[in-house]
């Protein structure tokens, strides 16, 4: 029996095959040749779906809140991406997000874990594929749970249309550097953990935070939560559904992926021109330009500057 | 689609991390054993999906389907692995998942030939390193099972 064929298993995966979706993701996670024709057929048909990005620090109760929300949305096939590290020592990872999941959803909610595999930014290169595909099968509204720690947060931001922050009762502590960041951000804030004390004191950090430094026309909601209980979700789903409705009415949503795929064809480039010069690297011999650095008759700087002019030939030459 | 495997010339990866399904099937407590096993795929170099505790063999299909998993690894430790563990292996059959499962925790070892009779590719005990775990994951996919 022949494999299927890409059209078959997108076929089939929008008809609900949960095994064939599962196989056009592990071809895009692999960023190999398919996945480079996985995405263009599925980049046919995405543009459907809502892509809620849902962050903050570990252990803050992003899972919980990310099945609950799947399960009110009420939609007909939601679409969880949970992505944890690997370990950038073995490249192996613990994916056990789908614990705090799996007693929430309904059976039509399709879960799918992701390790960043080593990418450097803590994102995984393949999550606006991975997306990207589970849009094209017709899944709607896609929730992407991914650790917060510093710089992730924007990396979040620039693949969802509405971002979710997770904060919990003590937060302000802990993040006090990157405030600013996270306001960036946020479009929706959330204190979970509300059955904990001083979840009102969060609330008002927040607040205070926003009255300094908020900019434009949407201002973050803050929703309280105990995820745990389901408390509050029905809430912070509509806040969701709010900004959806903002995001489509000011133009903010076409701005915002017009954006977004700009970046990642920047990322792209910028992927392809590293891979291109590790082999450059790799295939130079003695009487190269990285010879000639190994004998102290070149820096490092001027051959890259070399290399570089040979990679890309339409580079301006220096006067 | 001619192949869907084949090695990248993108990614600086030599081989795919393997990706692992671990779970307990029913109301067994004990998942001491699976957290240990979790750890020591993931410091192989493995991508562990770890379900946990209380699940059904619906639910490890479903997840098995979604996360496109390579193998399914059991831990049972409440004496029910010879009604379980062939219900499991006929589930993945059902569904024509072809990947293996593999077993662990107390297991009799009269119980052993039963189970691998049954279709179940590997049965560790107590005591079993660290080494031992690794090889058997790995064994149990490289081993032609139904082809995938
Ligand atoms: C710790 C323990 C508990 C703890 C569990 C804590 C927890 N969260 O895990 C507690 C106190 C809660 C407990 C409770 C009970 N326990 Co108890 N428990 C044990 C004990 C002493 C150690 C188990 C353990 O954690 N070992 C350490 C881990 C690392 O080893 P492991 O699980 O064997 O895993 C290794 C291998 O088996 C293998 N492996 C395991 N899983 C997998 C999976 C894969 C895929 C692979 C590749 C390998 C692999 O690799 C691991 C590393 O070497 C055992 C006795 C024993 N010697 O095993 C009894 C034991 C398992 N318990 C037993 C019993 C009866 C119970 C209770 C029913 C007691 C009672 N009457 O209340 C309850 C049931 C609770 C429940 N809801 O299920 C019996 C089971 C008898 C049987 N199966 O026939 C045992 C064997 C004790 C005995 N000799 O009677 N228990
Ligand atoms: N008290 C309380 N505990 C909660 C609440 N929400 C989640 N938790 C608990 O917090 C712990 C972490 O929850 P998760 O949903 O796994 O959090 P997470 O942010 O996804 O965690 P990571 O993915 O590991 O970063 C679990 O033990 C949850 O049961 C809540 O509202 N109140
Ligand atoms: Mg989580």
């Amino acid at each position: 029996m022949s494999p299927p064929s890409l059209d078959e298993l997108f076929e089939s995966a929008r008809a609900g095959n949960r095994r064939s979706l599962g196989r056009l993701l592990t071809m895009v996670e692999r960023q190999d040749d398919n996945a480079a024709k996985v995405s263009e057929r599925a980049h046919r048909d995405a543009g459907q779906a809502r892509v809620i990005g849902v962050t903050g620090a570990p252990g803050s109760g992003k899972s919980t809140i990310t099945g609950r929300l799947a399960a009110v949305s009420g939609a007909e096939r939601p679409a969880i991406l949970a992505i944890d590290p690997s370990s950038p020592l073995t490249g192996g990872a613990i994916l056990g997000d789908r614990i705090r999941m799996d007693n929430n959803v309904s059976s039509s909610t399709f879960i799918r874990s992701m390790a960043t595999r080593g990418h450097a930014g803590g994102l995984a290169v393949a999550v606006p594929d991975a997306v990207r595909v589970l849009d094209a099968a017709g899944c709607d509204p896609i929730i992407v749970e991914t650790v917060g720690v510093g710089q992730v947060e924007v990396t979040v931001a620039a693949a969802a249309d509405t971002t979710v922050v997770v904060v919990t009762p003590g937060w302000g502590d802990a993040v006090q550097a990157n405030k600013a960041g996270l306001l960036e951000v946020a479009d929706i804030f959330v204190v979970n953990k509300a059955d904990r004390p001083d979840a009102r004191g969060a609330r008002r950090d927040l607040e205070l935070m926003l009255d300094l430094g908020h900019r434009g026309e949407w201002r973050a909601p803050i929703v309280l939560t105990t995820a745990t209980e389901g408390e509050g979700i029905d809430d912070l789903w509509s806040e969701i559904e709010r900004h959806t409705s903002f995001l489509h009415h000011s133009g903010e949503l076409i701005r915002r992926r017009c954006r977004r795929r700009r970046s990642e064809v920047a990322d792209r480039i910028e992927l392809g021109l590293r891979d291109r010069a590790l082999r450059i690297i790799e295939a130079q011999s003695g009487e190269s330009a990285l010879g000639r650095v190994e004998r102290h008759e070149l820096s490092p700087a001027a051959a890259a500057e070399q290399l570089l002019a040979a990679l890309i030939p339409d580079n301006p030459p220096e006067e | 689609m001619s192949e869907t495997s084949g090695t990248s010339p993108l990614s600086s990866v030599d081989s795919e991390p393997l990706r692992v399904v671990l779970a307990k099937l029913g109301f067994d407590g004990h998942d001491r054993g699976l957290k240990v096993v979790a750890r020591t795929l993931r410091d192989a170099g493995m991508e562990v999906i770890y379900l946990g505790l209380r699940q059904t063999t619906d639910s490890i299909v479903a997840a098995c389907e979604q996360e496109d998993a390579d193998v399914i690894g059991l831990s049972m430790h409440n004496a029910g692995h010879l009604t379980l563990a062939p219900r499991m292996v006929q589930a993945v059959k059902e569904a024509n998942l072809g990947v293996p499962v593999v077993i662990g925790g107390i297991v009799p070892a009269e119980d052993v030939a039963v189970l691998i009779d049954a279709g179940v590719a590997a049965v560790l005990g107590p005591g079993a390193s660290a080494e031992d775990v690794v090889a058997a994951v790995r064994a149990a996919v490289t081993r032609p099972s139904p082809a995938r």
